[in-house]
């Protein structure tokens, strides 16, 4: 399990390397001017010149390459001051280091999806599983009906219905904000709770279906058949022997699910008018500001490969079969 | 510890009193196409420390059956009639509680394909101890020595460290072995093995079969044994069932069913199998046709569209009138008579069996 | 049915003049690779799954091959059928070697040389019509049959006893022993030579295995096809070729004519096979006995086989030469021509009852010991 966690580790590093060769080739090398775009409209020559030395484009492609890369490690220094490590330059349109202005988002961004995950877990697994256990009851119709008609609304529906009920016309909440959890842990709760539920709502009514059609598949099972024929309880069968097989199935959509989201919850911090990643990476890619969106992309696909690895750790955990191999 | 002597060829005792009594069993499925009955009226008894096998093809509602007994049918979609008695206990009325109380402790099942009737989950020792601890209230320490005492008389090699093994770790022939060592760790009056050889290479099913014919001899256990396999039945059984499309059509000693059968199916399922010994220039016999769908069953005798002799029953009755099931041990649900039958087998059957 | 409708002239089976092999497998080798290691994955081992294996088949002959699981049978009948490419070893098929050859090489074989699986209902594409299906092996290698291919078709599904008019129907129509005829009728539609069956009936029920041996049993005596038929079952085996050869671990461990392996067996595998395969028995109790023979545990892993001979682990009989000496598989005096054992201490030629019982379960001499005492 420790060589399992080594050796996929050391690949994770390999792929995140590769990930930045090919970004960095691709924008950079790209035959288009980064200078001349950062230059504005009305560029002089020595202005031209200025910023290509600033930005290091009068240097060889491999070099600017090493840079890039040395930065991440070490920090690296810029005319404009120094950017220490992880460096991934400095914003083209705002002059801001890559890193702060991804450090400065970020907070938002692990609220959204921490707090939705563990809305949508909960509730999500919770009603699904119950729905399994009473299945073909009440409980299940109602359970299923409403997952079904919920999984089919968008936040972006979802939100400002939400909105208008709960802020514009009565007026209880108010707008969502983004207070840091360390200055004022209340205000960072109510300010962030509308979109985490608007978020959640339409992950748990996934999440919930999920849930009950893995756990009926895994009810059918013959292993579980076998421990109700030994004579263990319907309950105990259920907690013990069928759900710890339902749950490979969620992991693997809340890795997919979890790892995008920390990559920016575009539609959803656009939706109510937060400043999260995504909104980065949008705003990098409207104003043409490479090193932001190379940053963006880079941190995002750190996320993916590092939930790659504890899905993998979380299906050895579940299934000694993995565990052993 | 008792010892039952097995009554080579005896007839078992007829009449209610058989420690596990089936009468009237109807068993029915609601399906997408419409309702399934899967069992149809089907009577039998098992007495204690006798086996009783029972034969039939995929769909001949022998596994069903079984299930059924235990209360381990989806209740979703299954309505079950008539009466199960198990040592003068009703179990169709039973409730969940009382059944949960028989399952593992008096009644044990073995199924067929020990890989995946076995949690992946847990440990090989856990899941033998588990039922242990629910049905004796022992502790968790002295059910897991049950546990490795029990895999050692089953013949697991160092017991004591294998109990500590997930399944996927054991041989598909160690897998049965602990799946037997879980169904006897209380010691149950009845055991159920659904097909427990099926999956196995054919020398490691000789090794089961007596295994289980060992134990049965050691514990007293009565044994339903459910297998689509002439062979293993021979082996196994002392009482055989023959099904068919959810009604058995005959039933007797191993000696009377499989040396002196009467039904005309039962005629069919010996002339379709080689033997090690059978004569080679005679060609096999198929049984014609496939077996029916149990939506819209034939009517009548359900073996009536693949029976070679319909047409010596007078009147067209094969296919009107079911074989009504005839009261005690020795029964062929057939038309033809008694005497018919025998002269059938003796002229007709046995000579191309050589 | 008319026999002689689309029949290739048929290749009786002289029995006086030995006839010319048609297929002939020397040495043949197939290893998978096991991965594993670190910090690196490499290859660490090899599933050994047919170690050195020699045989040959006549044409027009059929021939059995039994053994249990992890034996490697059903590798042994992909790498015939070149569906999998040998590690070492030669196949040669009518003297030509097709061990390493390309696909465009094997294209003229590929026609003669049909399979038939195991499950009817994977090995059916349930998007085509039967038609297409029986069909698909022509349009591949290009052949159009006098009177068109549809015609071929409908004759073929005549010859395995299904309507020609169910032509438009799906696999999903049929039962698994009719699907099964499909699976026959597919491998006949391009008059192949020689036919390797993969367990054709272990998938099917018992009233329904009868009527494809039956089939298969017709075509091969009909047409004249060679067929390696490879099973588990022993009985079928039995009923079915005229030759057999028993594997185990990977090797060839006994091979004879039909009667040599069943009634004269030598090899002490052998005996503890035919000795497991329970019985009808339709004689009454006092007729003599088979013997009883029960081994313990299971088959090792062929990652690891055993040294020498591969059976010794389990084997009554082995001694400390059998772990160093590999038997080779040669005819022991008393043994008829053709029947060739792999053992350094062979059993008698017999089957019958012997004075002791031969039982290594240990559970079993537990178990048995305690009723004798």
């Amino acid at each position: 399990m420790v060589q399992f966690i080594i050796r996929r580790t050391v690949g994770a590093f390999v792929t995140l390397f590769l990930i930045g060769a090919a970004t960095f080739f691709l924008f950079v090398a790209a035959p288009s001017d980064y200078a001349s775009l950062a230059c504005g409209k009305d560029c002089s020559p020595q202005r031209l010149a200025d910023i290509r030395e600033a930005l290091g484009l009068d240097l060889p492609l491999a070099r600017q390459f090493w840079d890039f890369m040395s930065g991440i490690v070490t920090g690296r220094d810029f005319p404009t001051g120094h950017c220490s490590a992880p460096c991934l330059g400095v914003s083209f349109y705002s002059g801001d280091m890559v890193w702060s202005t991804i450090m400065d988002r970020f907070p938002l961004t692990l609220t959204l999806t921490a707090g939705g995950a563990v809305v949508f877990l909960l509730v999500g697994i919770g009603a699904g599983m119950i729905a399994a256990y009473r299945r073909g009851t009440l409980v299940d119709k109602v359970a299923t009906g409403a997952s079904m008609v919920l999984s089919s609304f968008q936040i972006y529906f979802l939100g400002p219905v939400v909105l208008t009920i709960l802020v514009y016309s009565t007026g209880w909440m108010e707008d969502p904000k983004y207070v840091p959890l360390t200055r004022d842990p209340v205000g960072w709760f109510i300010g962030m709770s509308i979109p985490v539920c608007v978020l959640a709502t339409i992950f748990t009514a996934q999440y919930t279906r999920m849930a009950r059609s893995s756990m009926i598949e895994q009810l059918a099972e013959d292993h579980v058949r076998t421990a109700r024929a030994k004579g263990m309880s319907r309950r105990y069968v259920f907690l013990r022997y069928a759900w710890r097989g339902s749950l490979i199935p969620i992991v693997t959509i809340l890795g997919i699910d979890v790892s995008s989201m920390l990559g920016g919850a575009v539609v959803t911090e656009l939706t109510f008018s937060l400043q999260g990643i995504g909104r980065l990476a949008v705003d990098g890619a409207v104003n043409k500001d490479l090193p932001l969106t190379m940053g963006v992309m880079l941190f995002g696909a750190f996320f993916i490969l590092l939930i790659n690895i504890l899905t993998d750790i979380t299906y050895a955990w579940i299934d000694p079969r993995i565990r052993l191999s | 510890m008792t010892t039952v002597t097995k009554a080579e060829g005896a007839p078992a005792p007829t009449g209610p009193g058989g420690f596990l009594s089936v009468r009237d069993l109807q068993v029915t499925f609601s399906t997408e196409d419409g309702p399934v009955r899967a069992v149809d009226g089907l009577s039998f008894d098992v007495d204690r420390g006798r086996t009783l096998g029972i034969v039939g093809e995929s769909g001949s509602g022998k596994s069903v059956t079984n299930l059924t007994v235990l209360g381990l049918h989806d209740p979703l979609f299954t309505t079950v009639d008539g009466e199960i008695v198990l040592d003068g206990k009703e179990l169709i009325t039973a409730t969940e509680k009382e059944l949960e109380k028989l399952r593992g402790n008096r009644v044990a099942m073995i199924f067929q394909d020990p890989l995946t009737a076995l949690s992946p989950f847990y440990t090989i020792g856990r899941q033998i101890a588990e039922p242990y601890m629910k049905h004796t209230g022992a502790s968790k320490k002295a059910a897991w020595e049950r546990a490795v005492e029990m895999l050692g008389k089953v013949g697991i090699p160092h017991p004591a460290e294998r109990a500590r093994d997930y399944p996927h770790q054991f041989s598909g022939g160690m897998r049965q072995r602990a799946m037997i060592a879980m169904a006897l760790v209380c010691d149950p009056d009845l055991l159920i093995a659904d097909e427990p050889t099926t999956a196995l290479d054919v020398t490691v099913q000789a090794q089961i079969l007596d295994l289980l014919k060992d134990l049965q001899r050691e514990f007293g256990t009565a044994i339903v044994f459910i297998t689509h396999d002439l062979g293993v039945i021979a082996d196994m059984a002392d009482d055989i069932m023959v099904m068919y499309a959810g009604r058995a059509v005959e039933r007797g000693t191993v000696d009377e069913v499989l040396r002196a059968p009467r039904h005309p199916y039962t005629w069919g399922l010996l002339n379709s199998m080689p033997r090690l010994d059978s004569d080679l220039a005679t060609p096999l016999s198929p049984i014609p046709g496939t077996p029916p769908s149990l939506l819209t069953p034939p009517s009548g005798c359900r073996f009536h569209p693949r029976c070679a002799f319909r047409d010596r029953v007078g009147g067209g009755r094969c296919v009107t009138e079911s074989p009504a099931p005839a009261p005690g041990h020795r029964f062929s649900a057939c038309h033809l008579g008694a005497a018919q039958q025998r002269t059938i087998f003796a002229d007709e059957i046995r000579p191309r069996l050589g | 049915m008319k026999e002689d409708l689309v029949l290739p002239a048929a290749r009786g089976a002289a029995a006086d003049a030995p006839p010319e092999p048609l297929l002939e497998v020397s040495g043949l080798v197939k290893h998978f690779p096991v991965k594993g290691g670190f910090p690196v994955k490499r290859t660490v081992g090899a599933v050994q799954a047919v170690d050195g294996l020699d045989l040959t088949v006549h044409a027009g002959e059929s021939f059995g091959l039994v053994g249990e699981s992890g034996c490697g049978k059903s590798t042994t009948g992909r790498l015939i059928t070149r569906l999998l490419e040998p590690t070492g070893g030669t196949i040669t098929y009518r003297g030509r070697d097709i061990s390493h050859a390309t696909r465009r090489q094997l294209a003229p074989i590929r026609s003669e040389i049909q399979m038939i699986f195991q499950d009817p209902y994977s090995s059916l594409n349930p998007r085509q019509t039967v038609g297409k299906i029986i069909s698909g092996p022509m349009e591949i290698n290009d052949i159009d049959p006098e009177g068109g291919r549809e015609k071929r078709v409908r004759e073929l599904l005549e010859i395995v006893g299904l309507n020609p008019e169910h032509y438009n129907r799906f696999p999903h129509e049929f039962s698994g022993g009719q699907r099964q005829r499909i699976g026959v009728a597919r491998a006949l539609a391009l008059e192949p030579k020689l036919i390797v069956a993969d367990e054709p009936v272990s998938a099917l029920d018992v009233s329904i295995q009868a009527q494809v041996v039956n089939l298969l049993q017709k075509v091969q005596r009909e047409l004249g096809i060679a067929f390696v038929f490879i099973a588990h079952d022993l009985a079928i085996v039995r009923h079915f070729s005229q030759r057999v050869a028993v594997m185990y671990l990977g090797k060839i461990i006994e091979v004879g004519d039909r009667d040599s392996i069943y009634a004269r067996p030598r090899h002490p595998y052998t005996h503890a096979l035919l000795s497991a395969v329970p019985e009808v028995t339709l004689a009454p109790d006092e007729a003599p006995r088979r013997e009883r023979i029960r081994l313990a545990g299971d088959v090792p892993s062929p990652i690891s086989p055993p040294s020498g001979c591969r059976f010794r682990t389990r084997c009554w009989k082995a001694q400390d030469r059998c772990a160093t000496e590999e038997p080779p598989l040669v005819r022991l005096s008393g043994n008829r021509d053709g029947h060739l054992t792999a053992c350094h201490f062979p059993e008698e030629p017999s089957t019958g009852a012997r004075a002791e019982d031969i039982v290594l379960d240990p559970a079993l001499t537990a178990l048995e010991g305690e009723r004798t005492d």
